[in-house]
């Protein structure tokens, strides 16, 4: 059942600011940041107020429509803060932490010998649960469903990414523990995609469909290699989890605590040494990046350039996240910036640009838009680096006239906003696409659920 | 204080005037904006929509150049005198001739853009740059301005602004206008008499000369007058920009090259077109239409001549590839393009009126563009739900 994933269309954009493979010190922090946004569609209630202690793993806020699915504190420690916006939504929860972690204990398991409810409420009990994210919708995983399959994408394409290969050395046990654990939960198997190159520690798991993936971006997207092995029909569910995740939830089944913590790096063109951390979830930006920012004004992104999400020194890593991009702001204006040759930006035309020219340099892009927001005008460019047997365009189109017919049969259940990424990096009108794709999937979660 | 800083102190102190867009406008040619992204991906590639037309207005540089030199070198010609091609003489017609063309298709059709921009209250969008380039080398060089002026009105407002601008039309703008112009003036536009400039004035009087082209001659039934090479490098009567196909074709290379334009459109009108001139060509030979018959020389023209008289090939490098009016899908392409040349052809040979066919052909699968999309995007609907099916069964 195996098979191997090559794609053609794709582009990968190369940055400068690639993270040496060195791991510094884990990063100490005071403040630990929770973000309800990290979670997309979920309303939180909270199950703590300010003053209160917590041990790593214990609850903090739970979500408002299944209150068995539980959001953990990645530190121990005291609930210092909550902070709030419109309408007293919660923006941040703000954890200080204990000179000594404790740990909540959740017991010691062998999924060899629980079944699959039994796995289910363990990781639900123990906040493991958002790990899970499925498709249709990129949502945390409905707790009601069975998915068809499992996929872990340990192939990393996207900008500057971590190397899950380094990343996860030495965490075959907790891996090869949470596989397990995850085939009780699903119908089908557990995939797992590793680059055809790479020399993953996930590749001598048992209990898995390995897949080896080559090509271009967005070849490491778990939404490509989903397309390609088994896409998702309607009615279908697949649930979708992150390498790094699968460490936390096997190192929770083996030593029963909910240990937060991560490899990550720290990339951009912005940082004077980019290197790799450790650290936990919700440290703060500031902690991560402090004395390593050359001068200037930046942009602070948890995650990838593409997909990530801005932060100010304030801001945290995200939950899902294990890397942290600083690339230049680019408020600037640019001199007949729309005719001038441009040698210095990344362009998938050649007109009068020349990054055709030069395939392997690395580029040092700022966040300047290049251009202004227009109608969809060319067509053909999005399809070249776009690799589900998708229309992109029209797809985009059925979401903005909110056609909830015409979105299914196009293939909305198969999408996430990150596989739009390149479409609105290369779109020369540009469009908002992760934020079109993003609207249409909460219209479709809303109207069909 | 410098000039980047000035200009942005009076964006800044003006975003809520509704004059804001006519002066970003020129802000933005001057300046690419400072904005930068906040939602989605953090960075974007280097292309805009300014410099993908700014690409296609590159591209035309050289016809409108040509067509100038070949303005004058047509009515000296048409005149009896000699004049070499490339000589100042020439080119002196050509600017007297075709500047003021240039200048009210610009400033009438950006003046109509701009008043939608303050009325709606969005951006001036880069439409018609390329529109207004076009729109000068698809007329004859003696048209009068005023016609110009009127038909350009109506092809922004009517082609483009009813729809939304942009990006939203269904009709290519440049070719509304000069079907406009066609349908409005009839006689002005498919005489014998508009393509060479002075013929106009001069006729009915003893210095009366021809200003025929090439396909209005061979529609009369009478024989080829032009060598091959001289059709091919341009030297013929015609619409300014459209005669020669060498640099046409060169353009249409370029675009290609620059992945602005869709090469799939381009070779499949071209194939169109030579299956559609091989069958009249097929028909002339068995005999099966007689010699008298009207559309007989059109329909023994060697196929492949009709690649280079005519504004085909203009119409197929720079109408057709409007990205907006054309099929969106990569299938739906092949299919546009393909029937486009077969029309152009057809319609041709058999409308005696007019003998020009790319125009109403690309008109005509402008209409048709959405409807082949349709049936390439049900194909792939089509796919998705036979996997649902070969699942559930």
């Amino acid at each position: 059942m195996s098979q191997d994933i090559r794609i053609k269309k794709g582009l990968d954009i190369k940055l400068k600011g690639e993270a040496e493979k060195v791991t510094n010190k884990t990063i100490s922090n005071n403040v630990y940041t929770l973000k309800p946004e990290d979670f997309h569609s979920i309303t939180p209630k909270l199950s703590v107020k300010v003053g209160d202690k917590l041990k790593a793993g214990e609850s903090v806020f739970f979500n408002k429509a299944n209150e068995y699915m539980k959001f953990p504190s990645p530190v121990s420690g005291e609930l210092v803060d909550i902070i709030r916006g419109e309408k007293r939504k919660i923006l941040e929860i703000k954890i200080e932490a204990d000179k000594k972690q404790v740990f909540a204990d959740f017991g010691l398991k062998n999924p060899k010998e629980m079944n699959g409810d039994e796995i289910k409420a363990h990781l639900l009990a123990s906040g493991c649960w958002p790990f899970i994210k499925q498709r249709p919708y990129d949502v945390i995983a409905d707790t009601a469903k069975t998915p068809k399959a499992i996929f872990v994408s340990a192939y990393a394409s996207a900008p500057l990414a971590a190397d899950y290969d380094y990343v996860l050395t030495g965490k075959e046990k907790e891996l090869q523990t949470a596989v397990i654990a995850l085939n009780k939960l699903t119908s089908g198997a557990v995939h797992v995609s590793v680059g055809k190159k790479s020399n993953s520690p996930l590749e001598g798991l048992d209990n898995i469909s390995l897949h080896k993936v080559s090509g271009p971006h967005p070849s490491g997207n778990v939404g490509t290699q989903i397309a390609k092995i088994d896409p998702v029909n309607k009615g279908e569910v697949v649930w979708t989890i992150t390498p790094q995740d699968l460490v936390i939830i096997g190192e929770l089944l083996l030593t029963g605590k909910f240990n937060a913590e991560r490899i990550i790096a720290l990339a951009g063109s912005s940082v004077q040494s980019p290197k790799y951390f450790t650290a936990k979830i919700g440290t703060s930006i500031a902690a991560i990046t402090d004395g390593n920012l050359k001068e200037g004004e930046h942009r602070t992104i948890s995650g990838n350039v593409l997909t990530g999400k801005a932060q100010n020194l304030k801001g945290a890593l995200g939950y899902y996240d294990n890397l942290v991009t600083v690339i230049s702001e680019g408020n600037d204006y640019e001199l007949f910036g729309w005719t001038a040759p441009v040698f210095k930006k990344i362009s998938t035309t050649r007109a009068l640009t020349f990054s055709w020219l030069t395939p392997k340099k690395k580029y040092d892009l700022n966040t300047n838009t290049n251009g202004e927001h227009r109608a969809f005008v060319v067509t053909g460019q999005y399809e070249e680096v776009f690799p589900l047997d998708i229309f992109p365009m029209q797809i985009l189109k059925a979401c903005m006239y909110s056609d909830l017919d015409e979105m299914e049969a196009l293939g909305m259940y198969e999408v996430a906003p990150e596989d739009f990424a390149l479409t609105e990096f290369v779109c020369i009108s540009k469009q908002p696409h992760q934020e079109i794709i993003r609207k249409g999937l909460d219209l479709m979660l809303k109207e069909i659920g | 204080m410098g000039l980047k800083q000035k200009l942005h102190n009076i964006k800044e102190k003006n975003k809520d005037k509704k004059w804001l867009p006519a002066f970003s406008a020129f802000h933005t040619f001057l300046y690419t904006p400072n904005e930068t992204t906040h939602s989605g991906g953090h960075v974007r590639a280097a292309d805009d929509l300014k410099r993908t037309m700014n690409m296609v207005v590159l591209a035309l540089v050289p016809c409108l150049i040509f067509g100038m030199f070949n303005a004058g070198y047509q009515h000296y010609t048409a005149l009896g005198e000699t004049v070499e091609f490339l000589s100042l003489d020439a080119l002196l017609i050509g600017l007297i001739k075709i500047i003021p063309l240039v200048v009210v298709s610009y400033v009438v059709g950006l003046g109509v853009e701009f008043i939608f921009a303050i009325i709606k209250g969005h951006e001036v969008e880069e439409g018609y740059l390329v529109t207004g380039m076009l729109v000068p080398l698809i007329v004859p060089v003696d048209i009068p301005l005023w016609m110009l002026a009127v038909a350009v009105i109506f092809g922004v407002v009517i082609g483009k602004e009813v729809f939304g601008g942009t990006g939203m039309n269904i009709l290519n703008p440049a070719l509304t206008i000069r079907a406009f112009l066609f349908f409005a003036y009839p006689t002005w536009m498919s005489g014998d008499k508009v393509w060479v400039h002075g013929a106009v004035e001069r006729a009915g009087t003893p210095d009366a000369i021809s200003g025929e082209t090439v396909l209005g001659s061979l529609a009369q039934g009478n024989d080829l007058v032009y060598s091959v090479s001289d059709m091919f490098y341009g030297f013929i009567p015609g619409s300014v920009g459209e005669t020669s196909t060498l640099i046409i074709l060169l353009a249409g290379l370029f675009l290609i090259f620059t992945k602005i334009a869709s090469w799939r459109i381009m070779l499949s009108s071209v194939i169109g077109a030579l299956v559609m001139g091989l069958i009249f060509n097929g028909v002339a030979d068995a005999g099966l239409i007689s010699e008298s018959s009207k559309f007989y020389v059109l329909m023994n023209t060697e196929f492949w001549y009709h690649l280079l008289i005519g504004g085909f090939a203009f119409g197929v490098v720079f109408m057709a590839t409007d990205p907006v009016t054309a099929s969106q899908t990569n299938k739906g392409k092949w299919i546009y393009g393909f029937l486009i040349g077969f029309f152009a052809i057809m319609i041709r040979v058999f409308n005696p009126a007019y003998p020009e066919g790319i125009m109403l052909a690309i008109l005509l699968m402008n209409v048709f563009a959405p409807t082949i999309d349709h049936y390439v995007v049900q194909g792939n609907v089509k796919r998705r739900l036979k996997r649902l099916k070969a699942k559930t069964a």
